[in-house]
């Protein structure tokens, strides 16, 4: 066990270095100066030649990596061109909103997953299972901002029941901010369940036709015993893996959903940030995400040895 | 049953962009202000914009733009993660481990963000947003053609090819690449319909197509402001989008029935 937690730690840490060359060389990407590119066509020559000592410009590029890879360590990812903020405070405090909205749509996308692909599998072929699927590939086909506009016409402009423009923080108004969360996340749900719901009906099919399954059943235990303490824990492995890759995704990858609902989340500043070529934000941004989600992965590989054991003996 | 409708949506999909590119009602940018914002009525069926442009006409033109742009973007990731994948899984070793390693890097990157921070490089335009998302997605096609070819190089016909002689590019192209067309077909109609979506998220995001040009995505974009009062700008796209994933979807689903031997019946 301890050996598995090991290596895995290993493996993640050339995907994290190849991550930061990628999101230092973006920058690099940019034709111009960079010390320009860093603080915007008005910067005066003194804060100019301060960044280009700081980044060490006139020095070999690896250098220059190293330099940078240590201040990004250290939480020092450079000051927005706008507003002047550390780029690392701003990040902090956009992705409180996005982790609560993506972190309840997708426990509530997991929870109608698992229910709706195990019924499903257990009575496949019948009106239930062409119900389950058929929602299933209708959700997959409708991109995620068209549902949010339909939802917030509905709800929000026709019937007047939800607020949809703006937001209200937690320690505002616990009311208002938990109204204004509803459509996103019911939006989040609703598009991220499709996949989940496929995959766990798919491996679940495979499941039930293991022998242990039909072994299960001629001991005479109720079928709601046999899904939940047999079937469940061994369909569970691959929709897992792909909660994962989809939390992953999501907490860097809401833009659109926080664009619809004008909600200021991680998603959102890094939009602004690319419309305005607030380049130090993107470059944040984009490092952010991406340790997110090898750290996302890194935990969910973590809990695989608690649903299948074998794991940690390869 | 459900290939057939997937079929269906996409003739219809291509029948629209057949006769979009000899005949369309209106002049998809010709701007009528006297009529902006009419509804759905016979000399408009879709109705028209703020700009008092024909919605029909514009989702016509937007059809060819969206599947020109996805099909790009899907043909040059599958080019580029064929090339790569073929080659991780064929020689191994180094050329694995170090292709393996930069797929892994690109995948960490949401693929959304990752075409927007280049699109904030390259600039907002049809090319660039095929060049982002082929960035974003060869990742996903080079590990599934790297495990398809892993599982392939071990078979009796490669070694054959060998022991005759063949160098080891003859022995990819002529042997490898024939047998990893199915999984490559499977994936690439998945990837159309991602690549659909994305554009148009893009678009949504004011990072794609720049207007006036008439893509779903930016036409859907252009809606929001006149949802209450002129639903039809957001519902034409959003049903055109919806119905091209569904018929692409469907058809995805009936191919790798159809190529999976364990699933045929």
């Amino acid at each position: 066990m301890l050996g598995y937690i090991l290596k895995r730690l290993l493996l993640t840490l050339p995907t994290l270095l190849l991550v930061s060359v990628g999101v230092f060389l973006f920058i690099r990407l940019i034709p111009g100066d960079p010390a320009l590119v860093l603080l915007g066509e008005g910067a005066d020559a003194a804060s100019l030649a301060g960044v280009r000592a700081d980044l060490g410009l006139d020095r070999p590029l690896p250098v220059q990596f190293l330099t940078w890879l240590g201040h990004a360590v250290r939480g020092d990812l450079g000051r927005s061109i706008f507003s002047g903020e550390p780029v690392s405070t701003l990040i902090l405090q956009h992705f409180g909103l996005t982790a609560l909205v993506v972190l309840t749509a997708v426990t509530l996308a997991t929870l109608i997953a698992i229910t709706a692909g195990l019924v499903a599998a257990w009575r496949q072929d019948s009106a239930i299972d062409l119900a389950v699927v058929g929602a299933a590939t209708v959700v997959l086909a409708v991109p995620s901002f068209w549902l949010g506009l339909v939802l917030l016409l509905l709800f929000g402009v026709k019937l007047g029941w939800l607020p949809f423009v703006g937001y209200v923080p937690f320690s505002e108004s616990a009311v208002q901010a938990a109204l204004f969360l509803v459509m996103p996340i019911v939006t989040l749900t609703i598009t991220e369940s499709g996949v989940l719901t496929r995959m766990m009906r798919a491996s679940s099919i495979d499941v039930l036709q293991l022998d242990y399954v039909t072994h299960a059943r001629a001991k005479g235990l109720p079928e709601s015993t046999v899904l939940i303490r047999h079937v469940f824990p061994n369909a569970f492995a691959p929709t897992l893996t792909l909660v994962g890759l989809t939390l992953g995704h999501l907490l860097g990858g809401v833009a659109v959903i926080e664009t619809v609902f004008t909600l200021p989340g991680l998603g959102r500043l890094m939009v602004d940030a690319v419309l305005a070529r607030d380049y130090p934000v993107v470059q944040g941004c984009l490092l952010f995400t991406a340790v997110v989600y090898v750290v996302v992965n890194l935990l969910v590989d973590l809990c695989y040895p608690i649903f299948d054991p074998r794991v940690t003996a390869r | 049953m459900n290939g057939k409708i997937g079929i269906a949506l996409i003739g219809l999909l291509l029948l629209t962009i057949v006769v979009g590119l000899l005949w369309m009602p209106y002049d998809p940018n010709a701007i009528d202000l006297a009529h902006s914002l009419s509804s759905p009525a016979a000399n408009h069926w879709f109705g028209t914009d703020e700009f008092g442009r024909d919605v029909l006409s514009r989702s016509m033109l937007g059809a060819r733009i969206s599947v020109l742009i996805a099909l790009g973007a899907v043909g040059l990731a599958i080019s580029v993660g064929t090339a790569l994948g073929v080659l991780a899984g064929y020689l191994r070793g180094w050329t694995d481990r170090l292709l393996m390693m930069v797929t892994d890097a690109v995948l960490a990157f949401p693929g959304i963000l990752l075409a927007l921070a280049l699109m904030a490089v390259l600039g907002s335009s049809g090319s660039s947003i095929i060049f982002a998302l082929a960035i974003a997605y060869a990742p996903s096609v080079v590990r599934v053609v790297r495990g398809t070819v892993l599982s392939i190089r071990e078979r009796e016909f490669i070694e054959a090819s060998r022991v005759a002689g063949d160098n080891a590019f003859r022995t990819m192209v002529r042997h490898v690449l024939p047998n990893i067309v199915p999984p490559i077909v499977v994936l690439a109609t998945s990837l159309f319909g991602w690549a659909l979506l994305s554009e148009s998220a893009l678009s949504f995001l004011g990072v794609g197509v720049p207007p006036p040009a008439p893509t779903w995505g930016n036409m859907l974009s252009a809606s929001r402001p006149y949802m209450d009062v002129a639903s039809w700008l957001s519902i034409v796209p959003g049903v055109c989008i919806a119905g091209t994933l569904l018929g692409v979807n469907l058809l995805g689903d009936a191919l790798r029935d159809w190529l999976d031997p364990r699933r045929r019946s």
